[in-house]
Parts: C-alpha cells; structure tokens; sequence
C-alpha cells in the first residue's frame, strides 16, 4: 500500500500500467488461454480421491444374480410398451407391487410453447410410475432414486428392466436405512420435471401435474440408467445438469471406484481415459474430453434425465450404457452388482454428500481439475477489463492535454451528460427484452405471414431481432445528442467494460465454462473496440465474435471435438435446432442460459457496438 | 371458542379413556370361559412368600433372586405338570394386608394383508397401592421398584413413554394398537401438587434417560411442549390443566438393544419365562417396525372407584416383513418370527393368552392357522369388531404332547383387499434452496359419508421460522376454518413453536395445513456434529374419534334382528385414534466446516484488509502539507492582517 499512498510512486505505477496497458492485456489473455489449455495437462491435474469416509472401502461383495431375469422383464416391458403405445402403466404397477414396493403413478401435461421439432412434440400427457421400497425401521426421512426413462421405441428397455430387476433384489435385502424409490418416467426431462416439482411441491414452469401420494422424505442422491442392449462394452458418466451444475465429484468418484472394482469400462464424455498422457495425442484427448465437458455445460442444459436433481440439492448423475464394436462385452448382471454396490454405498451416507468438490472440470474419469485451478484462467481474462478501464479512468480525470497555443479545447473540457451515456444502454437493453420476449409472442404472427413452421418462426424472429438490434443504437444516440463527444464514448465505453467484468465474473462463478467461452470472445471485442479504428475491418470482427457467431462456431467445433464433422448447411440446421433448444430448455426446465444472453450479455455487446459507430 | 375448545376436549378425554377400556375390557370379558386366572393364582403367591422375606435387600438382588425363583417355579411345574396347592395367604409376614397386585400377558398377532405380521405383546401389572399417600412404599413385588420410586419422587400421576425405530405404515397396516412416533416419546401428567414443573420434568427426563438407557437427556425446554388438548390424561383423575402436562419427542433417537434389555428388566419374569422368551433382540431387529412403550397411569380398583390402583402396562409391537425373511413362502409360524416356542406361560402371571386375529379369514380359505384351537374371542378393536382365536398358556392342554406351542399361520391365496384406514396422514417438506420452505401436512378422511374432527399438534422447533400468516388450511380445494387454534411462537433458543387446532375433516377428502417457514442460521457451536444431515421435526400428532367402521357397515341387518339396527349404537359409533406422521428431516444452511471453509475465512479477512486501504486511498485526497511558518513571519501576518494588507 506504501506504493500507492506515495503519490509519486503511483503516479509511476498508473503511467507504466497505461503505457504498457495494450502489451499488459495481450500478456494476459494468452496467459489465460495457456492456463486454461494447461488444465487439460495430466501433471498438472488432480487424480480423483473419495472424500466421503462413509463410502470408503468396505470388506463386502456387491451381489446381484438375477441378470437373465432382468432382460426377460425388460422384453416384456417392451411387449407392454408396444400394446400400450406409450408408458405400460398398468403393468409397471403390477410388476412393483408383485415386488413389494409401494407404487404410485403420477399423472402430468404439458404444452410446449412451440412444437419441439427434435422430439417432435408438442402436447405433452404423460404418467410416471413409481415404486417405493420402504426401508426396514426407517422413519422415511431420507430417500435415494433410481430412475430410468420410459423412451419410445426399442430403446432403454433393459434399462427399465434392470431396474425392476434391482428393486426385486434389494427388496429382500434387510439393510436399507433409506427409502429406495425406484422411478420409471415418460416423456425424459418433462416427466422427470413433474415427478421433481411433485415431490417437492414446487411449479416453477406452469407444469399440470396431479401431487403425489407417496413419498420417501428428502432425497439424498439419485442415479438415472439408460440402457439400450442386452450386453454393453462400457458406461459412460453424464454430469452436466441444469444450468452447468455438476453433482459432487464423490458421486464420480464412486462411480470410477467401482468401475475400476468391477473391472468395466468406464467414460466420460464418451472418451475412454489413455495413459499415454506424454505424448501430444494423448494430451489432446485429453483437452477435447475437458472441452467437450467445457461446451457441454455451458450449454446450460441438462444432458441427462439427472440434471433436473440438481437444483433440489440432490445429487445425482445418469449413467449411460454404450454398446460399440469393441470385442470385451459386459453383461447385464455386472451392471447390476455395479449399481448394487453404488446404491449400498450411497445407503451407508450419514449426510448429504458434500466432502468433495461442486465445481470441477474432468480432463478424464481418473482425474479433475478443481475451482481453484482453473479460475485464474478466467481471472487472467477478467483482469484484462479491468486493466482496460483503469486507463480510461486515467485518460478521463487526466487534465486535457493543452494545444500549441495554450487553450484548452472547449468542447473535450464538458463532462458528458448523462443522457448520452444512459441512452444506449437503455435502448440495447430494450433491444434485449425484445429479443427475449419477441420470439415465442410472436411465434403465431410469424406463422400466418410467412411460410414456416412454428418452431421455425421463434428461431427466425430471435435471429431477426438479433440483426435488427444491430442497426438501432448508433443511430439513436446521434438523434439525441447530434453527435457524441470524445468524452462521452470513453464514459460509456468505462461503464460498458466495468459491466461486462461484473457479468462475466457473476456467470463465471456459477457456470465456469459458459463464462469462461464468453470471456474469450468478448474480452478482445471489450478492449480494442474504439470509434478511431477501421469500420469495416472492426464491425466484421466484432459480429465474428458476437454471441450468437460464438454458438455458431460452438456448434461446429461440438461436432467436432465428438468426431462427427457436418457439412455448412447441416451445421446451419443444428444451429437454428439448438437455438429452439435452449430458448425450450428456458421454457419447460428454467434454465437460465437464454435469458442471460438476450437480456445481458447481448446488451452489454451492443454497447461496445455502439461505440465502434460512435461519432 | 375457548370454551367450546374446552368442552371438547374434556368429551375427548372422556371418550379416549372409555374406549381403551373398552378395547381392554372387552378383550378381557368377552372371553367365553377361557377366563382361568384362579388355576393361576397360586403361583404368584408362592412367590410372594419368598419375596417378602428378602425384602430388605437391594433391588439388584431381589430381582437376580426372582429369577431363580423363577426358574425353580419352572422346574416344579414341569415335575408336578400343575400346582394345585393354594399358596396360604395367612403366612404374609407384613401385618397389614399385603397390597394386591396382579400380573397379565398377552400377545396378539394379526397376519396383514401385504404378507406381514403384526405382534403386538402387552404384559399390565395392576397394583393397589398409593404412592403418593406420604408413607414411603418401600415392599415392591410385581411392579417395578424403579418405576415406583421415579413415580413418587416426582409425584408422576401418568407416564407414557415409547421408544420406536421405524415408521407405522398405516396405508398397508391399518391403524396400530399403540400407536408411537419414530424415535422417543414422552408425556407426563404432573400431581397438582408440583410446584417446579418443569424443573421436575428435567430431573425426570434425565431419571428415565438412566432407566431405559436412551438419550431423554436431550429433552429440555428447546423441544418440549405443552399441548392444551391432544394429549389429556388416560387414567382417571380430574386434573386437565395442562400446566401439569409436559410432551416431548425425539426424532432422532435410534433404538436398539440397549433399550429392549432395561425394559425386559421392568417385567416381573424378566426373560426368563413366559412370552418374554420370544423377544430376543435379534429376531426383534430384524424387523419393519419396533416399538416398546411403558405407560403408566392410575385406574379404578372397582366399579365403584373408591381407591385408585396403579396400571403399568408394557408394550411392544413389532412387525416383520414377508420378503426380507427370505424363502418367499407366505406363511409365519413363533419360531420364524421369533427363532423360539413357547413352552409355559409366566408363573407370576395371572393370565397369560395369544390371541391370533383371524377376523378376515372366517371361514378358513385365506389362510390356516394350526394347531387349532376351539377358544374364540370377539372384540371391539378400534373400531372394528375382531375375531381372535387365542391359546391360553396356563393350560397345559395348549402346549399339546410336544411341549412347545408354534402356532403356524399359512396362507392359502394372496387375495383380499384391506379396508383403507378411515384415518390417515402425510407430511412432507416443500420448495428448494435454503432460505424458505413450507410443512404440506395432509389428512385424509377416507369415510364414504361422515365428516369427524380432528386435533392437530405440530411441533416444530425454533430454528424454523413459521411465518404463522401464511398458514392454510384447505379441503376439496375450499378454505377450511379451524374451530380452535391454539398457537405458542418459538422463542431463540428457548422454545419451540407449538400449533394446536381442531379441523372437521370432511368426508372422503384431503385436507392440507401448509405453513411456510425460514431456516434460521444457527450460531457455528450450535451445529450437530453431522449438520449436512439435516435437523429433524418431530412427527405431527393427529387425534380423533373416528366413526367406526361397525357403524359404516350397510349391511348391519344381515346378523342382527331389525329392531335392534336402526339408531346406531353410541359406544361402537366412533373410537378414538392417534396417528402420526413421518417426521421431517430439514436441511439448515449450513456452513462447509473444513479446510476451503477456513481459507475462504482467511481470504476474506485479507481481502477486507486490502480493500479497507485501497478504499482509503480513492477517497483521501493528497496534498502536500506547507511547512508551519516561523514565529516572526506569523507575528508580521497578523500585523499585516490588521492593515488589511494580504498576508505574506
């Protein structure tokens, strides 16, 4: 603090800093891509380690012998399916009570604010069955979950059956201490988000759905299964939840022990681990596995039926099983001693799992990088906002430089007023609130006058407003003010940097990556961009690395990094799908992605785009 | 409305008590000449003689020696097969007559529906003695000396106190005949003579917390309460100033041996003989369900009830789960369910009975009971009235030529449909995060056509908030008044809330209380040692006298003649049930009490640090100070400022 109270001494500081501010900002941002590249780097990770003692080692051998029984339920849970032409609910509760569970079914609808084309639906009915084995001398205070998703078609039929296979063998089991609820669900994540706001008497989403008759206390973890084969050569880790929440890394870590213990092949991200972490292949599988997990939650949605738990504070994951051409097969009683040692350890839980880590990025399934290790990244990005302003702040209050002939120009001497800097932000906020509520209210309009399909429609009108928002600030400000002053954009341009430091900060610390891509593409935009650089040159890099340009390329590098490259046109139509996706996932789960880039990240880029037009 | 509260809850207390006589009478008389407690009596007595001679020593060795006693009272009944020797009253060494007490046992199993078994064990000594009548009580037979001592050293008038690990599934169980709350109970009617309540009840609590080995210790002001109307007094006497009344649970209490072995220990045969043989503790936690209750209370001696005898009644239930004891086959037998036969009934006991609830299964096609057994009993239970075959032990006949009684319990089919208790309850936590949520309580009046009231306590402790404003009461979707509310606010640290109301249910309904709450941030010191597990409300106690499902019957001419059926009669037309519901488990935001908990402690601290000086440098303005002028130069000001001249 002495350097900074002696004012000679800060003065010196504040001029170096200013001086070499650009030399400083571009140090930093390769520093932080470098840190961030360097995560992915195995000497420099953490291996994996279970925190929570209650599920340490233990002497006893997982069990589980009714493997055939399982699949053959599983078959006639398909046939049962077929009939019904949807959920067999009648059997389902059936086969539970046969089992000894307490069943209980929940009825639920929903429309959707516009058809989902992926899905292809629209009108949502739907049931979901589930069935509760009461823990013996338990005083239902505590509950785990075990769900799998009734999907049409030939799919995750073992899964459903594997699971009526376990609730039938941990019903002769004596030593639950929590309540096991086992939970089929139709209709993926909508019926799952009855089943939730059900059991917690929440509607955050406008969902019908009747209340449920049973309950199991307060749900500690829960695990969602997806099988779609009579033998499986690994088992994939889903972790990204809703909104880029994860659940505690002892959940993985339980997963990967057992796994190891059991000896079956285990991903994530699709990616098998390699051990040649030296060599540059091995390095890079492990970057585009971490990049993979980076995009994933940054998208903000949940991939797997598990990521609605999340934010009841349940832990919970979804666990994939994957049939490729590999030779080494797993059978379907191995899943099932693996989930039966999984569900005693989580039984043996004395609280809530909370020991490791919620924030963490996995470079593989052995191995995490922890907040601590990959927030300088973000921080090196962030300092360069900061470092920015701070030399506006100095070029603001430094006394105006003094002509030849000693007058000082008037016209930089006046303060801008306030109006000039208040404008622009407002309008690009209301050019915010458009696109975000435009679309879906318009959704009908669009579909009378021009030749396109619903879901077409938002998408296109959230484009359009997009666009449109490009050409409205620069124009209104000359309006007002006939003409904005050399003070006035360095005002403006110190408030809109300062704004996005708080918003990229605020995000990043709740979704890491989702701030973190952000941070990449705005932070070049937040510095260079002044009304004295080339136009054309500048407004073409600044859309390049506009928000929506950044999904774009997103999109293609998704694609990429799983190894399924598509054409432009392909990669244009998964773009428009995902914007419909996540202004859905904004509707029917309240993920939060959307309306963060429409009403603040948009806005907050818009003001730097006014700016580059200023005049 | 107090006063209609009042008067209904004295109908209540009234009502309560006459139908657990009711249930406990009519059990008893209605035998059709199974009645054999004279054939029994004698031994008792000869007992007796033997105690009253070693009276003087210490209780620890009066009951090792009863137990021999007991063993050689076995030994003879097996070499003489029955005593018939009548025990000669005039050698009682006291010159007052010696005061009666009476010992029974019995223990009822009812096959549930699900496959399960419901035993329900009940062992009562009677004694006519006053403890409270100034002379010390010091000659103890049957009743336990322990017992006696915390009754009259803390002038007790009633004790209940159960210990149960698990939760009474009532949907597929029906209603239980003592009915508990997971964890530990505890309600004690004080003498009006009690000055200090509450600093007696702390003393008790922590007597009994010896006694049975729990941690009652952990009762005090914090979670106990003071119900003005749900819990009134089972025995007789006048007293319903609930100032002498206090209610406490523990949700959390975990029972286990260590609570079974001191309260066999209270039982006059310890267990060493009698039905007590079968409880042993690791059949007994293998179980769904397990509750051990002992309630004491005065009784009337007589019709008349000039004098008072005290009642001490043990209970345990127990319910074992078809599936988790393996092989699959639907049928129970004593040695499956307790791993042991009977082979002689309690010497001390004068009656001594099982009675097998056969009520659903008249005519034998759901399932078999063997051996036979040609006595048969009816019974009002909880409002229904119930069959039960019994085996008296006292009578050699029932141990048949091989000695042992394994009454074998074999169902035939799987099919029958339970009648869904007229009376159930739900309780559950709502909302996410960890600043607010809201307690659904949900009732439902299963009765086809009647409405009945119902008296609900909540205890909820301080450190959930009740915003008591947004309290609702709501049935079929409509507001639902509660005829009386009786609510006392928390106090920090002190006290918890306590919400007491009387709803009329309506028939064939739901009705939901919800009340939203805060969680309140507790001091660092306050937090359990496991505090992610989350904080613990104890059940909701819902009482009420619910029409019986005798008087819903339709087809109540089929067996009766006419004129017998037309006003339904008043002591079948309702009975009295207490039901309770899960308690919560609550997560309080919570502090991460670890090593990152500490650094970001530590960072903040630097942090405040840091930013107290940058904040003291952006809003200090620097200059520089000009050196204090000599004495000369500011005497020449001040001249200079008298000639109005600018200074130097």
């Amino acid at each position: 603090m002495g350097l900074l109270s002696d004012p000679n001494r800060r003065r010196a500081l504040i001029s170096l800093l200013t001086r070499l501010n650009a030399p400083i900002c571009v140090v930093c941002y390769m520093a932080g891509v470098a840190w961030f590249m360097g995560l992915a780097f195995e000497p420099f990770t953490l291996r994996t380690y279970m925190s929570e003692n209650a599920m340490g080692s233990t002497m006893v051998e997982e069990r589980f012998p009714a493997g055939e029984r399982a699949l053959t339920t599983g078959r006639e849970f398909a046939a049962h399916k077929k009939k019904a032409g949807g959920m067999p609910v009648d059997w389902l509760v059936k086969t539970m009570q046969s089992h000894g569970l307490e069943v209980f079914t929940q009825r639920f609808s929903r429309t959707l604010p516009f058809p989902d084309e992926n899905k292809e639906r629209y009108m949502v009915k739907g049931t979901n069955v589930y069935g509760i084995l009461r823990a013996p001398r338990a005083s239902r205070t505590e509950a785990l979950v075990l769900s799998a998703p009734c999907t049409p078609g030939d799919n995750n039929n073992q899964a459903v059956g594997l699971l009526l296979g376990l609730a039938q063998y941990f019903r002769s089991q004596v030593f639950w201490a929590k309540d096991i609820i086992f939970l089929v669900n139709e209709h993926d994540l909508i019926g799952m988000q009855a089943w939730l706001e059900g059991y917690h008497h929440t509607n955050t989403t406008g969902m019908d759905w009747s209340p449920l008759q049973g309950r199991g206390g307060s749900i500690q973890a829960a695990l969602s299964l997806e099988l779609s084969s009579d033998v499986i050569t690994s088992l994939d880790l889903v972790l990204e939840g809703l909104n880029g929440q994860l659940p505690n890394l002892d959940l993985v870590n339980l997963f990967y022990a057992f796994c190891q213990k059991i000896g079956v092949l285990c991903t994530t991200q699709g990616k098998l681990q390699r051990n040649d972490w030296d060599s540059v292949s091995g390095y890079s599988h492990a970057v585009q596995t971490m990049m993979l997990m980076v995009m994933k939650q940054a998208s903000g949605r949940s991939w797997g039926d598990h990521g609605l738990f999340l934010r009841y504070h349940i832990e919970a994951a979804t666990i994939k099983g994957i049939n490729s051409f590999r030779p080494y097969k797993t059978d379907i009683t191995t899943i099932g001693r693996l989930m039966e040692g999984m569900y005693r350890k989580l039984n043996n839980l004395l609280e809530r799992l909370h020991q490791s880590y919620f924030f963490y990025l996995m470079p593989s399934l052995s191995h995490f990088v922890s907040i601590g290790y990959y927030m300088p990244a973000f921080g090196l990005l962030a300092v360069i906002l900061l470092l920015r302003a701070l030399d506006l702040w100095v070029q603001l209050t430094a006394p105006p430089p003094r002509t030849e002939d000693g007058v000082v120009d008037p016209e930089q001497m006046s303060s801008p007023g306030v109006l000039s800097v208040l404008t622009p932000l407002v309008i690009s906020h209301l050019t915010g609130v458009a696109l975000y509520t435009l679309p879906i209210r318009f959704q009908e309009m669009a579909v009378e006058h021009f030749p396109v399909s619903e879901t077409e429609a938002v998408v296109l009108t959230a484009i359009a407003v997009y666009t449109a928002g490009l050409a409205l600030p620069h124009n209104t400000n000359r309006l007002l003010s006939g003409g904005g002053t050399e003070q006035g954009w360095k005002v403006l341009k110190l408030v809109a940097v300062l704004y996005l430091a708080v918003l990229l900060g605020c995000t990043a610390l709740i979704n890491f990556s989702l701030g973190f891509i952000l941070a990449i593409t705005l932070v070049p935009v937040a510095a260079f961009v002044t009304p004295h650089v080339p136009k054309f040159l500048s407004a073409f890099v600044m859309i390049i690395l506009s928000p929506a340009c950044t999904l774009l390329f997103s999109v293609f590098f998704f694609q990429e990094l799983q190894e399924m490259p598509i054409s432009f046109l392909d990669g244009w139509m998964l773009y428009l799908s995902v914007i419909s996706q996540g202004i859905l996932d904004h509707c029917l789960y309240g993920s939060l992605v959307y309306p963060l880039i429409a009403l603040l990240v948009y806005p907050c880029w818009l003001i730097f785009w006014n700016i580059l037009f200023w005049k | 409305m107090a006063a209609h509260g009042c008067s209904y809850s004295a109908l209540l207390l009234i009502i309560c008590s006459v139908s657990v006589f009711i249930v406990a009478d009519s059990q008893d008389t209605s035998l059709s000449g199974g009645h054999h407690a004279a054939a029994v009596e004698d031994n008792p007595q000869a007992a007796t003689e033997a105690a009253g001679k070693t009276s003087e020593q210490p209780a620890v060795e009066e009951r090792s020696w009863e137990a021999t006693e007991v063993e050689e009272a076995t030994l003879h009944e097996a070499a003489a097969d029955k005593q018939d020797t009548p025990a000669p009253e005039t050698e009682a060494p006291s010159p007052v007559p010696q005061p009666k007490d009476d010992f029974q046992e019995e223990l009822v199993i009812r096959p549930l529906h699900s496959g399960d078994i419901y035993a329900s064990f009940q062992f009562r000594t009677l004694w006519e003695t006053d403890f409270m009548s100034g002379n010390k009580v010091s000659h103890y037979r049957l009743f336990p000396k322990s017992l006696g001592q915390v009754i009259s050293k803390f002038s007790v008038r009633e004790l209940h106190i159960s210990f149960t690990q698990g939760y009474w599934r009532t949907m597929q169980w029906g209603q239980p005949f003592q009915p508990a709350p997971p964890g530990a109970e505890l309600w004690v009617w004080f003498q009006d003579s009690v000055t200090d309540v509450d600093g007696t009840w702390k003393e008790l609590t922590n007597v009994l917390s010896g006694i049975f080995c729990a941690s009652l210790n952990f009762i005090d002001s914090t979670n106990t309460v003071q119900p003005s109307a749900s819990f009134k007094p089972l025995g007789i006497g006048n007293v319903t100033d609930h100032r002498f009344l206090r209610y406490a649970t523990l949700p959390r209490e975990i029972v286990c041996t260590e609570n079974l072995t001191p309260w066999k220990k209270l039982l006059p045969c310890g267990s060493k003989a009698g039905l007590t043989v079968l409880l042993k503790s690791e059949k007994l936690f293998h179980s769904s369900f397990h509750s051990q209750a002992v309630h004491i209370r005065p009784v009337c001696q007589d019709w008349q009830c000039k004098t008072t005898s005290w009642e001490l009644r043990q209970t345990l239930n127990v319910v074992f789960d078809l599936h988790t004891s393996g092989q699959g086959k639907r049928e129970w037998s004593l040695f499956k369910m307790f791993s042991r036969t009977l082979t002689e009934a309690c010497p001390l006991a004068s009656s001594s009975k099982i009675y097998i609830d056969i009520t659903d299964d008249p005519q034998g096609e759901l399932f078999e009971l063997s051996p036979a057994t040609p006595l048969l009993s009816q019974a009002m239970v909880l409002g229904d009235r119930r069959t039960f075959s019994v085996y008296d032990l006292t009578q050699p006949v029932t141990f048949g030529t091989v000695r042992s009684l394994n009454p074998l319990i074999r169902w035939k089919s799987s099919e029958g449909d339970m009648l869904r208790p007229l009376l159930h309850a739900e309780r559950y936590v709502a909302g996410y995060g960890l600043q607010t949520g809201e307690i659904h309580t949900l009732m439902y009046n299963n009765h086809p056509y009647r409405s009945f009231p119902v008296l609900l306590l909540d205890t909820v402790p301080w450190y959930l908030r009740l915003y008591i404003h947004t309290l609702t009461v709501t049935s079929k979707g409509k507001d639902n008044t509660p005829s009386y509310i009786h609510y006392q606010p928390s106090k920090d640290r002190l006290r918890p809330h306590l919400l007491e109301m009387l709803v009329q249910l309506p028939p064939n309904s739901v009705t939901e209380v919800t009340v939203q709450f805060e969680r309140a941030l507790l001091k660092w010191t306050e937090y359990t040692p496991d505090p992610n597990h989350g904080f613990y409300v104890g059940s909701s106690v819902i009482s009420s006298l619910v029409p019986s499902i005798v008087a819903m019957d339709t087809n109540i001419t089929m067996d009766r003649p006419l004129f017998s059926s037309f006003f339904p009669c008043k002591e079948e037309s309702s009975f009295f049930v207490r039901v309770y519901t899960e308690p919560l488990l609550v997560n309080l935001p919570t502090p991460d009490f670890s090593m990152p908990y500490n650094v970001i402690c530590l960072t903040c601290t630097v942090v405040a640090v840091g930013y107290g000086s940058l904040y003291n440098l952006l809003t200090r303005s620097f200059q520089i100070d000009e050196p204090s002028p000599g004495l000369a130069k500011r005497l020449a000001n001040i001249i200079r400022r008298m000639r109005g001249v600018p200074p130097l």
